[in-house]
């Protein structure tokens, strides 16, 4: 029996009341204007293969270049970049100059590194003894960094079986088959090369407490080594030894090695405990406590890496 | 030195060791290590909580033989645990809110690869949150980079390679500019440590010699990790990287992995930098600045997303405001709300994320405004969690986004008087943006719709899920309720950090 307010029709009431029955939503009409009209027309020079998705996204990419936008953009990042460059060689003319024996950086960190490195960790490459005794946790993150990369390459690249049911289709396109293999002087050089610079390789491994070198640069030699023999004689050859299998325990073991032995080292550090693992004899090759092993470790974490990292961006796979 | 104490470096190594043996392992058991691993952390960072608020002080643990300047070292009092515990929950609830989802998104060879990723994300958090070494900061952003790379394109869908390659170029300016300051910092300092990096600079900065570098380096360090956290100037790879990958990548990317940055960031404002020097004040009035422009504009962009998981990233722009502004306040109010921030906000996007998943997976898939008509009552407790998500994000009371705003609101008045004001109508109209667009998302998801639309087709409900979002609405409602323990807790470890 209730009388209807005269403005009622249209109100803001008549439309809540509407919209909690469901009759009426105040986004009709409203949130379909920009309805997706001439898209896919713009992008149609694009192979018909693509699905409907990646042409969308390619349509998105193309809007955010086009204008002036992009113009001005380029500009910005020149003075940016041009800006940083001015801000950076003005700051470097404040710092104390280059081998300045009074240096905020030749203090007493240095100074013990350099008089008592040999003493304490018995490398004779102090650099060793740094990275390796003084400060092994960063060293440690430093391999995780690459073993963490080389996760990411895998999971961008590595053509997996269940990712496509083309993939045949897919490793008949990768260059496996056309590669150069019969190339006369690149099988020469290499079959002379590569044991020399592979065994090059260990020695900068091994010696790396010894001598300038470590396993950072010693297993990029490696690495190195393995791509050119890889380059030469393609995948049959190499494929025999360096499987999929071989690469992901020899970095397990690397690493776990790695990580246990530190974490003895850290933890009876850390609690003052006595540890086993003593400085040797200077000079001598299985001296400097762990410094020689985990040389190993990051050396063969490098090679695999290096080597995985260039099966995997050629054809995807060991 | 009781065993307590080595529980710090037990969980970063923990963590790494984890990360190394998934390797060989298939997706499923480095699925259940890695649940087993972040519970572990948890308990193990709860045990250190409690040993610091026993001693009352912080201590600090050699990694190796060699004590302070010459060798790595870590340091722990009661901030750090509480962020490391916070941390290890907001990823274990995050992971197993998006579980079904990782099964389904991420190729079955390559699931452990994932949480590899994950692990070494883990790891890399921790060490942010416990380091004294300005070196092992930057290894463990680099970790930290890349694990994220890792995550944003696991999906291997679509868009994800672009907000991947975006991510990764943003990001690593970022690293690079961090890079250049740090060795800056060492060639006017000689030191990597924290500590003694901080008495050098004492002793330096009153002779005016150095005042051009130590700008310089402070304002690299502060944009290299502002870029990596999403402040605002430099956040458009953020609504990219959050909006596409799979849910549980997306809650750990934005509640955890930018917090990691902004930690090591108030790390290095307390420890590193003299209290109250000339550059320090500058500083934390441009981050006041850009915290203050990120709030509302963040909140402005929000608006104009139709897609809400675009949406919910570009909201994560005006809460990393929020942050920000709390630090540029420059009081220590200012700081630990910042750092409750750091928490609750975590809290809330995770939530958000997780159950934005649900929702959008019964609507078929869609995330405009449109499609999600209704989608409320399709997933009774996906929808429930971002009612409650929005409610703590606008700062309902008894949530703990009131508790982040009103700690904003009250630090403002230990600040001078322009910014207070400034704080004050910056908290209001942020607040007043946000009700817009979540309401009107929350109103979108509760809109009537017909009987037959109310049911989710082709939809497989999941435990794991439902649990989740349920703890992390738990959570908010627990730190929005008992906050005074917890903000007892961080101020106690604010005054200690330094």
């Amino acid at each position: 029996m209730s009388r209807r307010n005269p403005k009622y029709p249209g109100s803001f009431w008549e439309h809540f009341t509407q919209w909690r029955r469901g009759e009426y939503d105040p986004s009709q009409g409203k949130m379909e204007i920009k309805a997706p009209g001439k898209k896919p027309e713009r992008g149609s020079w694009l192979p018909s293969a693509l699905s409907q998705e990646m042409r969308d996204d390619y349509e998105l990419g193309m809007k955010r270049r086009i204008g002036a936008f992009q113009r001005v953009y380029r500009v910005m990042a020149l003075l940016l970049a041009l800006t940083l460059t001015v801000l950076l060689l003005v700051t470097v003319s404040f710092l104390p100059a280059f081998g300045d024996v009074n240096a905020p950086e030749n203090n007493e960190v240095a100074r013990r590194y350099i008089e008592k490195g040999l003493e304490e960790t018995g490398a004779v490459n102090i650099v060793a003894g740094m990275i390796l005794d003084y400060r092994a946790f960063d060293t440690f993150g430093e391999s995780c960094v690459l073993f963490i990369a080389s996760c990411c390459v895998l999971i961008l690249l590595k053509v997996d079986r269940d990712e496509d049911p083309h993939s045949q289709a897919l490793e008949d396109m990768n260059d496996r088959h056309y590669e150069p293999n019969r190339d006369t002087v690149l099988q020469m050089a290499a079959r002379l090369l590569v044991p020399v610079i592979i065994i090059f390789g260990i020695y900068v491994v091994l010696n790396g407490h010894l001598s300038p070198g470590g396993g950072f640069s010693g297993g990029a030699i490696i690495g190195s080594g393995l791509i050119l023999y890889l380059t030469a004689f393609g995948f049959e050859r190499t494929g025999r030894f360096m499987t999929e299998k071989l690469i992901k325990s020899l970095t397990l073991c690397a690493l776990g090695f790695y990580c246990i032995a530190k974490s003895y080292s850290f933890y009876t550090g850390a609690n003052h405990l006595d540890s086993f693992i003593t400085p040797g004899v200077p000079g001598e090759i299985l001296s400097a406590g762990l410094i020689v092993y985990l040389n190993i470790c990051v050396g063969i974490v490098v090679a695999c890496t290096m080597y995985s990292f260039y099966t995997l961006f050629r054809k995807g796979g060991y | 030195m009781t065993f307590v104490q080595n529980f710090p470096f037990f969980s970063i190594i923990l963590s790494m060791f984890c990360a190394i043996v998934s390797s060989v392992l298939s997706g499923k058991a480095a699925k259940w290590l890695h649940l087993a691993m972040v519970t572990t952390v948890l308990f193990l960072s709860l045990g250190v909580l409690q040993y610091t608020l026993v001693t009352g002080e912080s201590y600090t643990y050699m990694m190796g033989h060699y004590p302070a300047p010459w060798g790595n070292e870590i340091r722990i009092g009661p901030l750090e645990a509480i962020m490391a515990a916070a941390f290890a929950l907001l990823m274990l609830l995050s992971v197993l809110g998006g579980l079904d989802h990782i099964e389904r998104e991420v190729l079955g060879s390559k699931q452990n690869l994932f949480y590899i990723l994950m692990d070494l994300l883990m790891s890399s958090l921790l060490a942010l949150i416990y380091t004294n070494d300005l070196f092992t900061a930057y290894v463990f952003i680099e970790i930290c980079t890349i694990a994220a790379c890792g995550l944003i394109m696991a999906k291997k869908v679509g868009r994800v390679y672009v907000s991947a390659v975006r991510y990764m170029i943003m990001s690593l300016v970022g690293s690079g500019l961090f890079l250049i300051g740090l060795s800056l910092l060492y060639s006017i300092t000689g030191h990597l440590l924290m500590s003694p990096a901080k008495e050098a600079l004492e002793n330096i900065l009153p002779q005016s010699r150095y005042t051009v570098p130590m700008t310089v380096i402070l304002l690299l360090l502060t944009i290299g990790l502002g870029i990596k956290s999403g402040l605002y100037p430099f956040h458009t790879w953020i609504p990219d990287a959050y909006g596409y990958t799979t849910p549980a990548a997306s809650a750990v990317l934005s509640s955890l992995v930018s917090k990691g940055y902004i930690f090591l960031l108030i790390k290095l404002m307390v420890r590193v930098l003299p209290y109250g020097s000339l550059a320090g004040q500058h500083m934390t009035n441009v981050l006041f600045v850009f915290g203050i422009i990120g709030m509302i504009m963040g909140s402005v962009d929000a608006i104009r997303e139709n897609n809400i998981r675009r949406m919910t990233s570009f909201s994560s722009v005006a809460q990393i405001g929020y942050i920000y502004m709390g630090l540029g306040l420059g009081t220590t109010a200012g700081m630990a709300a910042a750092l409750f921030h750091v928490i609750s906000h975590g809290a809330m996007k995770a939530l958000l994320f997780v159950s934005i998943s649900g929702l959008c997976e019964t609507s078929g898939g869609r995330m405009d405004r449109l499609g999600l008509k209704g989608a409320g009552f399709r997933h009774k407790i996906a929808g429930l969690g971002f009612t409650v998500g929005s409610l703590s994000m606008i700062g309902m009371p008894l949530l703990t986004g009131f508790v982040s705003k009103y700690m904003f609101a009250s630090a403002a008045t230990t600040a001078e008087p322009v910014k207070m004001i400034a704080a004050w109508i910056a908290l209001a109209i942020s607040t007043t943006l946000n009700a817009v667009y979540f309401m009107r998302t929350v109103l979108v998801l509760y809109t009537w719709v017909p009987q037959e639309q109310r049911e989710a087709k082709d939809y497989r409900p999941s435990g794991t899920e439902d649990a989740a979002t349920l703890g992390l609405a738990l959570m908010n409602l627990g730190l929005g309720i008992a906050s005074p323990p917890v903000i007892a807790v961080l101020s106690k470890g604010l005054e200690i950090f330094g």
